[in-house]
């Protein structure tokens, strides 16, 4: 069971991601975004992480896709036009793309060679009690960093946005 | 039954990570450029939660908590920064915004 789900969701997350990269018009891959988002959310719950998963989709799926596809709206921004690449580019990108993939894949698999197969249920430290314990005992100043950091960016956001009043 | 191999998880989320780079070397709409940052994103995010499943610690789940609320700051951030672009150069063809006065 854990073997189908996986391999079900992987090759939704994987396709989707293709037509992230392929489709030419922004809404499109915006749209493949939320499917990947989606199915890494169902990943994330296969490894006990459930809290994460739920803040996959809350956070990722609905915030930011939102804010995403709001600006393509906004900006009514159109299908992508072709111009020209260097040949270099294009010769030489996918085999190193290719090569960087097979490198760290290669090291994934050869570092990790006596790891426990993953079943679901098997670490239940995911759940939103203990990430808040861990959050705001050991992880209190980051916690705290972290949100004078959004309020920078909110802040920086709406300056950036705004009309000039001169 | 016998579960799934970590390092699955491993190849998933370094294929996620290079498509994601894929397209931002690809790509020339600043919107998909920035969409691709966010795919690498999750994909680095999925190999945190492997390797806390592994180590059997809660510490890879509040990276990869600190890692969404960077990247929500940092999608609001450059979603004003392309609205400026945009209302300047009236484009969104990275190619075309290469000088940085005009």
């Amino acid at each position: 069971m854990d073997v189908i789900l996986f391999l079900v969701f992987a090759t939704i997350a994987v396709v989707c991601a293709i037509s992230v990269v392929v489709q030419t018009h922004p809404i499109a891959s915006a749209l493949s975004l939320v499917g990947v988002m989606a199915s890494l959310a169902v990943l994330y719950l296969l490894l006990g992480a459930e809290f994460i998963a739920m803040a996959q989709v809350v956070v990722y799926a609905g915030a930011i896709m939102v804010l995403f596809v709001f600006v393509i709206m906004l900006l009514n921004a159109g299908a992508e036009s072709k111009s020209g690449r260097s040949l270099v580019a294009s010769w030489l990108g996918i085999p190193l793309i290719i090569v960087f993939l097979g490198l760290m894949s290669f090291f994934a698999q050869r570092w990790l060679p006596f790891a426990d197969p993953v079943r679901f249920g098997a670490f239940k430290g995911g759940s939103p009690r203990d990430i808040g314990r861990a959050l705001f005992t050991q992880y209190l100043l980051p916690f705290e960093v972290v949100s004078v950091l959004i309020l920078i960016a909110i802040l920086g956001a709406i300056v950036l946005a705004r009309k000039e009043l001169d | 039954m016998s579960g799934v191999p970590l390092s699955w998880y491993l190849i998933l989320s370094a294929v996620l990570f290079t498509l994601g780079v894929a397209g931002f070397l690809f790509r020339k709409n600043i919107i998909t450029l920035f969409m691709s940052i966010e795919l690498m994103l999750n994909a680095v995010n999925l190999s945190f939660i492997a390797f806390s499943y592994q180590l059997k610690q809660v510490n890879g789940h509040i990276f990869t908590f600190f890692v969404m609320v960077v990247a929500a700051a940092e999608a609001a951030v450059g979603l004003a920064i392309i609205l400026t672009v945009f209302k300047n150069r009236a484009t969104l063809n990275v190619d075309e915004v290469d000088s940085m006065k005009y």
